[in-house]
């Protein structure tokens, strides 16, 4: 396998002259696709009129963007031909023209900026290591050898990030706003721990992981709004009930695979979204329920300044000032405590005949089946556990949000969470964590965009599956070892 | 050689067994019993019913007709045909495994050994509970496992292969970790469909040494368990089944030790075919379906 590549890097250095014709025709090509591409994308734009809708052409910026990708395109195949220090110069001189001088646009600054970039490193990689034909499978091991390192750290990464995230409302820069992305996070986090049980362990191709969120969320705000319930006895019979209605969804379909399985799920989520929208009697319908009670501390304080009677206020038991902030970071503690207890359970029961019955059957149900693995139980299982961890995360948003809609509950949500874990890396736990800074972060730091955030994002996801097709930090470690210190030689067996 | 088999009763018994798909008749009215302590060896040309037979019994097909019988050496008996697939496994103790291997290829050499113990494991760790509490039931439980693991890992010579990919392992290594895989379910009766496909002379050798330890191995309960086999490689059937069971076109064409079935004038009929010419006994020539009968007649 790699000794194609090896005689081509070899031969590449003699044949000194760089192919003109050939890398202006690439670069031409690349262009051409990029004019039909952003001719319909970027160069038209509705705008409301008092009239009605109206078209408006923009030129200057398909022009650009057209531009912009030759010249990349044409930096690329300069770099592959060993011209890669002038490309490297010219690159960093466009990004430092992006950072420098004043855009027109945000967009054209932040192409400049980070294809600049992205360009000028692929040069520098290519001037260090003075190999610029790795071929794919080449660089496939090497990114792999990456996971691999990244998954053996996460023992070290893993006590820091945790101790990070706890001190983090404690240090000055724990805003308002960084602490709701934390939140928003850490939500996102844990609802993708929780589809990593039934995806990464069970092998299920789950599209309606949402159902379980909207049931969770459901059941609080139902439970509060007509019996009065408190919050903290709100979640374990939110958790309950998510996981009962995982059971119930189970039975029927386990049965089937691949495919079929995905679509009923698909369908399972569009169902309890529409039972909500439509028994408004009940549910509220398309209006939602608001004034969903926030949680106390425990049941002992409240976090008003004016406590209800029988509770003590927070800032008065722990003799602070009362400050609004104080409810947020106690949330935010909350659901950093939810998701551990998501991942303290996975890691855990891999370990287990469970959990590792759940990886034989991702593996092969046929097999399982002649072990004696029950595998309808098994599934279910899954299927509960993964609902009810995801009803407890539907309880902790009714609560934080204080209002819920089914809006909030459509494919999308299911379709971002199932991104988290697939980018992630089937299985892996810290994947989930790396994906979800993406997936969720991504488009928070893209705001100043506007218009272009879901095309950044959709460009993110692009070049993630081009890099990584099993997703970042898809390695899976062996979860018993005869041969302890010694390192795994699954990379010497493939040879 | 296996003297004392013979008194008790058969460890399987096949009755009647036919499996219809459809009009196609995969296995018409077959009957035999496979005995505890020896190797009975299911052969056949392609297309006999070897493997939906073995579907049968393992429980992956409900046979349309027929009784299987299983019986434990403890005098317990199990109809097999009225079990659910993985209950077969789990209660019945009949392991197998598969034409073209599968096993669990992302996982390592030993997990896939611990999974095989998956029942077991999953009674002492109290559906998880007590496993997550890490209770000391579940963790002696855990190292017999262990133990049980490691013990077929050295049989089976892959003891320094234990933590790497089972995927990755050369194909000789693969066919034995399926077999140490389906040991250690702790089965009564063992059955294997064509493990020395695809192994060179030695590793058939290695392989056949391997079955005969099996033969000999004591279940739990100190009793000798049974290996039923399918296999094209007649240098392996006849050095170590202690009999054999011949297939052809869905029926029973020949049942005895391997020196009969050998020279059973029915087999070698199956195998290579008859030509005009033969000196075949009269009743077996009467047997014969038309067209090999009559050749001349094919051709007109």
């Amino acid at each position: 396998m790699t000794m194609p590549s090896h005689t081509a890097s070899a031969a590449a250095p003699t044949n000194r002259a760089v192919d003109w014709p050939g890398t202006l025709r690439d670069a031409g090509l690349a262009a051409f696709v990029a004019l039909l591409l952003t001719l319909p994308l970027v160069g038209l734009r509705t705008i409301d009129r008092p009239t009605g809708l109206g078209i408006e052409a923009r030129p200057d910026e398909v022009i650009a963007s057209i531009v912009l990708v030759f010249l990349g395109r044409l930096g690329l195949g300069l770099i592959r031909q060993n011209l890669a220090l002038p490309v490297l110069v010219l690159a960093l001189a466009c990004a430092g023209v992006g950072l420098v001088l004043p855009m027109p646009t945000q967009v054209l600054r932040l192409v400049l900026v980070a294809g600049g970039g992205i360009i000028a490193l692929r040069a520098a990689i290519t001037l260090t290591t003075g190999r610029s034909k790795l071929s794919q499978a080449e660089r496939d091991r090497r990114m792999d050898r990456v996971a691999v390192q990244v998954q053996h750290a996460t023992k070290y990464i893993a006590p820091v990030a945790i101790i990070g995230a706890a001190i983090l409302p404690l240090t000055p820069i724990a805003d308002r706003q960084i602490l709701d992305i934390g939140i928003l996070l850490l939500t996102y986090i844990m609802l993708g721990w929780g589809l990593n049980i039934v995806v990464g362990l069970a092998g299920l191709l789950d599209l309606g992981y949402v159902a379980f969120y909207a049931v969770g969320a459901y059941s609080y705000a139902l439970l509060a709004h007509y019996f009065g319930l408190s919050f903290w006895v709100c979640l374990p019979l939110a958790g309950m009930l998510a996981a009962l209605s995982g059971v119930l969804l189970g039975f029927p379909v386990l049965r089937l695979r691949g495919d079929y399985f995905a679509i009923v799920t698909l369908g399972f989520g569009e169902i309890i979204r529409i039972i909500l929208v439509n028994w408004y009697q009940f549910t509220g319908g398309p209006n939602g329920i608001s004034g969903i009670p926030r949680p106390s501390f425990f049941g002992i304080a409240d976090f008003t300044r004016t406590p209800t009677e029988g509770m003590a206020a927070f800032h008065e038991l722990f003799g602070l000032e009362f400050s609004s902030l104080h409810r947020i970071v106690f949330m935010y503690y909350l659901i950093l405590a939810l998701a551990l207890v998501v991942n303290l359970f996975t890691l855990r029961v891999r370990k287990l005949p469970l959990g590792r019955a759940w990886e034989a059957l991702r593996e092969d149900e046929i097999a399982s089946a002649s072990l004696g693995i029950n595998r309808t139980n098994m599934k279910l299982a899954a299927f509960a556990i993964a609902a009810m961890f995801g009803g407890f995360a539907g309880s902790f948003f009714a609560t934080r949000q204080g209002f819920i809609s089914p809006e909030s509950f459509t494919f999308i949500e299911s379709a971002i969470i199932l991104a988290i874990v697939v980018l992630g890396g089937m299985g892996s736990q810290i994947g989930v964590v790396v994906a979800t800074l993406l997936v969720i972060g991504l488009p928070e730091a893209f705001r100043e965009l506007a218009d272009y955030r879901m095309l950044a994002f959709g460009m993110g996801m692009v070049v993630i599956m081009l890099w990584r097709p099993r997703g970042l930090l898809a390695h899976r470690d062996p979860t018993i070892l005869l041969h302890g210190g010694r390192k795994p030689q699954s990379a010497g067996a493939a040879r | 050689m296996n003297a004392v088999t013979t008194n008790e009763k058969p460890l399987l018994t096949v009755e009647h067994l036919t499996m219809r798909f459809g009009g196609l008749v995969a296995n018409n009215d077959v009957s035999f019993e496979a005995r505890a302590g020896e190797i009975t060896a299911l052969i056949g040309p392609n297309g006999a019913g070897k493997t939906t037979l073995f579907n049968c019994v393992t429980g992956f097909y409900t046979p349309t007709v027929g009784r299987l019988t299983l019986r434990h050496a403890d005098g317990r008996e199990f109809l097999l045909e009225r079990m659910a697939g993985y209950r077969i496994a789990q209660q019945a103790g009949v392991a197998r495994t598969f034409q073209n291997i599968r096993l669990f290829g992302g996982m390592s050499v030993l997990e896939n050994l611990i999974v095989a113990q998956h029942n077991k494991l999953m009674d002492a760790s109290g559906f998880a509970i007590a496993g997550l509490l890490g209770l000391p039931g579940y963790r002696a439980a855990e190292r017999e496992a262990l133990d049980l693991a490691k013990y077929w890992l050295e049989r089976v010579r892959l003891t320094e292969f234990a933590d790497w990919e089972a995927g990755n392992l050369p194909y000789g290594a693969q066919r034995r970790l399926e077999i140490a895989r389906a040991m250690c379910t702790e089965p009564v009766l063992l059955c294997l469909d064509e493990p020395a496909a695809g192994l060179n002379p030695r590793e058939s050798a290695e392989l056949a040494e391997i079955l005969t330890f099996i033969r000999d191995t004591r279940t739990p309960g100190g009793h000798r368990m049974g290996v039923l086999l399918i296999e094209h490689d007649m240098s392996v059937v006849m050095r170590i089944s202690d009999h054999v069971v011949v297939l052809d076109y869905g029926r029973k064409i020949s049942d005895g030790d391997p020196a009969f079935v050998r020279n059973d004038p029915a087999v070698i009929r199956a195998y290579l075919g008859e030509d005009e010419d033969s000196d075949l006994p009269p009743e077996v020539a009467a047997d014969l379906p038309d067209a090999v009968a009559n050749p001349v007649q094919k051709g007109a």
